[in-house]
Order: structure tokens, then sequence, then C-alpha cells
């Protein structure tokens, strides 16, 4: 397969991403870091290298609620946004989950004020765990654009109908270029069928849609049927990785990805583009003699329950990394795994490391620091005493 | 320790000066020439004028840190002037590189490191590439980075013309390609 390669930043990667799945409408209001996406689709649109409706909105509320309008009448739509932007269109991202409506929404995560701060962590994306969204993140640009093409799959998948948001980190990946390969548009029209949604407005057919209901009950097994698809999309998920893996040759393990797992005694659990570095220390830490394995969350919605205690049962320590934390309590990847891995009686110590928060630089060094003195104080002492730390370089 | 061909670059510039987009050519460049390459500005807003930096990696493997560099092997400064006001030989390996924009002399002092000038300003004039005042020298500056770095000129100048259109782009080509010839080792 000869590959088409182009050098994009993240955000462009997202917008080919878009382009390539044929939506018809984007509705979008701008914020740093995502606004390049959008603007880079107007690019498109405005060319005629892309059919589809860009509608100026004057708020991210009216942007997804303009996304959903469109959605809801039958037509592929997309919206991108971060931080503030997301706080500010939270009402809709309950609402159009809810509503069972597949829709796909880019979030370039960015550090939530005060104070003023454009640089990335994870805590706007983190705050959306409760929604009903599919929520995924992407290590690098590759990975971007074929994630972004998988989620409309999923979202529109009769045994999922839930919108999804994919996180990229601001700057590190958003403005970060890297060479990314451009799949064929015939490629993806293959790969993605033709609009599915579970109902659609039309005009001289009318329904309605999210009225009071007239039992709480059915109002809780429709909350109940969210949880119950997301748990379901966790094989369309494992599946669309491997039919994405025959035709493009790229698999990224579906909901979680093992690296140096097979013989690893310790795990490093992370997401985002810093699983990058974590690649980088668990060689070095291999080189040092550390039996150390990296596994990515990929997917945290659904959470990836079963799959973490399958490769981590009969291990000897992990650490998560969290770039978001819920004051007060921990972060929020480690608050994920530690109940599920406890329930599932996998009996393995985590340490919660919250690092990065802010925009703060993480490298492979520290990295790997911190992972040495967690096994040290395991070999030595067999318990883990600082369970939650701050890191601060 | 970490992929040991990695080459990790950090350009000096002032804001709109073209230093991203000198490290977003250059990447384009390796890939013809069968390297992986990175680029990114420094994360944050930018002013025009002001000294901004933007950074580079290049790799025969993909590149999968994501993290600032904080020890370059190479360093480009597109405005000779930039040395009095930051330290553009911060956290420069022993060993490193500077390519300067500079006639003939440069205020590097002396250390653990080769000094490389060119006089990207002078190309930039000779060949009127000038946008509101200022000589553009960020293409010059490419070119005498391919020479350093051992990247083949044709590359260069091929993803130049690819990245700004045929116009522009072989105007700037040209450029690159005299100060591949011009650069040269400062005693």
């Amino acid at each position: 397969m000869k590959l088409v390669v182009m050098h994009l930043t993240g955000n462009y990667a997202v917008a080919w991403a878009v382009k390539l799945s044929r939506v018809k409408v984007v509705s979008a209001y701008p914020i740093t870091p995502q606004t390049t996406i959008v603007e880079k689709i107007s690019e498109f649109v405005e060319s005629g290298m892309m059919d589809a409706k860009i509608v100026r909105v004057e708020s991210e509320h009216s942007a997804l609620a303009t996304v959903f309008g469109a959605a809801s009448s039958g037509v592929r739509a997309f919206t991108a946004t971060s931080s503030h932007g997301l706080m500010y269109m939270y009402e809709m991202v309950w609402w159009s989950a809810g509503a069972r409506v597949p829709i796909v929404m880019a979030i370039v995560t960015r550090t939530i004020g005060a104070p003023w701060n454009i640089w990335s962590d994870h805590s706007d994306f983190m705050s959306q765990r409760d929604t009903g969204w599919l929520m995924m993140f992407a290590e690098h640009n590759q990975e971007v654009l074929d994630s972004v093409i998988q989620l409309f799959r999923i979202s529109e998948d009769p045994r999922v109908y839930l919108p999804g948001m994919i996180a990229l980190d601001a700057f590190i990946l958003s403005h970060t270029t890297e060479p990314v390969d451009i799949p064929d548009q015939s490629l993806v029209d293959s790969f993605l069928p033709g609009r599915r949604q579970p109902y659609t407005f039309k005009s001289g057919d009318p329904i309605t849609m999210g009225n009071l209901p007239s039992n709480p009950r059915d109002n809780m097994r429709m909350r109940w049927d969210v949880h119950k698809s997301l748990v379901a999309a966790k094989k369309v998920i494992t599946e669309v990785d491997r039919e994405w893996s025959k035709l493009t040759g790229r698999s990224y393990g579906g909901l979680i990805e093992c690296y140096m797992c097979s013989d690893a005694k310790y795990f490093i659990i992370g997401a985002g583009a810093w699983v990058g570095d974590m690649r980088e220390a668990v060689d070095m830490l291999r080189s040092e003699g550390y039996e150390v394995g990296l596994i990515k969350l990929r997917f945290v919605r659904p959470f990836p329950a079963e799959e973490l205690a399958e490769v981590m049962r009969g291990g000897k320590g992990a650490i998560v990394f969290d770039r978001s934390v819920s004051a007060g309590s921990a972060g929020p990847l480690y608050l994920d795994t530690v109940a599920h891995l406890g329930a599932l009686n996998v009996e393995v110590p985590v340490k919660n490391v919250i690092a990065g928060i802010a925009g703060v630089d993480v490298t492979y060094n520290d990295i790997a620091s911190v992972v040495r003195s967690f096994i040290e104080e395991i070999e030595s002492k067999g318990v883990v005493s600082n369970y939650v730390e701050w890191y601060f370089r | 320790m970490i992929q040991k061909d990695l080459v990790e670059i950090r350009f000096h510039g002032r804001g709109g000066q073209g230093a991203v987009t000198a490290a977003n050519i250059l990447v384009a460049a390796a890939w013809k020439s069968g390297l992986w390459g990175q680029a990114f500005p420094f994360f944050g807003a930018e002013r025009r004028g002001a000294p901004v930096v933007a950074f580079a990696r290049l790799s025969r493997r993909r590149v999968r840190l994501h993290s600032m560099i904080r020890h370059p092997d190479v360093v480009v400064v597109l405005d000779p002037k930039l040395p009095k006001l930051v330290n553009v030989l911060e956290g420069l390996k022993s060993g490193g590189k500077v390519v300067i924009n500079s006639a003939s002399r440069h205020d590097l002092g002396k250390g653990e490191y080769s000094v490389y000038c060119v006089d990207a300003t002078k190309i930039a004039l000779d060949l009127g590439l000038v946008l509101a005042g200022w000589p553009l020298v960020n293409t010059s500056m490419l070119g005498a980075l391919a020479k350093v770095l051992n990247l083949p000129i044709a590359d260069v100048k091929e993803a130049i013309v690819e990245y700004m259109g045929k116009k522009k782009g072989e105007v700037n080509a040209r450029a690159a390609e005299r100060a591949y010839v011009e650069v040269s080792v400062s005693e």
C-alpha cells in the first residue's frame, strides 16, 4: 500500500479526518488552541475540497446545540473546543448523550482557569467522564487522524449510538507537525458506511424527543441503556481497530495498548501525548534491568477494566499517571483503575502520580525517576507510602 | 538510553521571522531524505518582534517523545542580535553546533561547541526577500542548517517549493542553496 504522507499538526490531522469522513455540518466557536481545526476545515469548504456547511455561532453552547440539531436531522456533524469552551458547552454535552445522537467532537485539552492558562492538562476532558460520551485519547498525530474517522464509525454503530470525543494535547499535538499518512478517500468510504442513527428529524414527519418522562423509571432505564451501550462499545471498538488495521496496517490495540507488558512485573499507566515519553522511559528502565511495561489507556469511556485486570494480574505494582485531578480525592484515571482492579480481585499495589498539571513539561527522565523510586520502595518495604503523589520537577 | 540517532534542534528568531515555518519545512525535507521529523513552536502566545523559539527533532525512526527539548544538539540563530538578549547556548550539548546568521563576526565566545556563520541577511536582500522591511532569512538559515546536518540540499529546496508554492518557493529555494554553499565554520 502506498503511503500519502503530509506534514500535519494535530489540529490539521483532525481537519483532514473530518473531511475524509464526509462531515456535512460543522459549527464551532474559536478558542486557543482549538481554533486552527475549524480554520482548516473552513479552507477546505471555501476551496470546494469539502462539501459541508459551516455555521457560525456566538458560543460553544450554541455550537454543540447546532451540531446536535444537524445530527438529529440525519447528517454527520462535528465540533471542536477546549477548556473554558467545553465548560460553557457542558449542558449540551449531557443532552447529546441522553438523546443518543451520534456526534464527534475533538477536545484540544487545555488547562481550566483561574488563572488563565493555554497549556495542556486533561482537566477539561476528564471532567466530562460522567456524561455518557465515548472518550478517547490520541498519542500522536497519525493516531489523531485515524481515531477521528474510527470514532464516527463507533459512534454510529447501532450497538452504541452515542456521541464520542477525542482528546489531543494542546500544542504538544495540536501545534506539533509530524508526518501523517492520509488514507485514500475510497478506503475511508469503504470503512465508514452511510450515516446511521436511532431516529431522524424530518420535515413532514414530526416526532417529539426529550420531553418529560411520564415515569421516572423509564428515564432511569434510558440512563442505564447509555451505560450498557458504552460497555457494549468495547466490542465495537476492538472490531473497528482490527478492521482499520487490515485496511491501513495501523492498529492501536482498541481499548488499551500494551508495550513490553508480556514479562513485566511493574506497569506504567497513562493516556495522551506523554505516552510517547513513557515508551522511552520503559526502554531506559528495561536497559537498567527493571521489569517494566506500559499500558496506554486509549479509551477511558468505556473504561477498560477487564482488559487492565487481565494484563496486570500477577504484577507487583503499577503507577497511574494523571494529568488532571479530582481535587480533594485523587487523579480520575487512578480512581477508575483501583476501583475496578479491587473489584476484580487484582491485588497489585497502585500508586497515583499527578503531574503535568497546567502544562508543566514532563520528560521521560521524570517518568523514569518516579518509576525507579516506586519500584525500590516496593522491593524494599513492600508497601506504597505516598500513594497519591504530586510530582513537581 | 533513548534513540541514539535523535537530533534535537532549537531555532531562535523573532516573532514573525519564520522560525516555526523553517522547522516545519525541515520536517518535510527530512522525510524526503528518509528521516522522521517533528517540529513544534514554543507552547504559548507569540508576539511579532519578540524573541521566540521553535524546535525540531529528526531521527531514522518515528520520534515518540513529545516533551520539550532542553538539551539541543544544534541551535539555529536567525537574528545576529539575539545572543545579546537571550542565552542561545542554554542547554546546548557538549560538542553541539550553532548556526548563526552573521556576516563574519559573532559574539558567541568559545566553548565545547562549534559555530557556523552565514550572512543570511545579505542573501535575503540580494534576492529581494523582504517583507514589511524585514529581510526573510528563514529559508537561507534552513539551507545553512542542511549543510551542517548533512541533509541533501535538493530535498530542502523541494520542500520549500512545496510549502510556499512555485513563485515564492523558487526564490526561497535559491536563498537556501546559496546559504548551503556559503556557510562556513567560524574560527
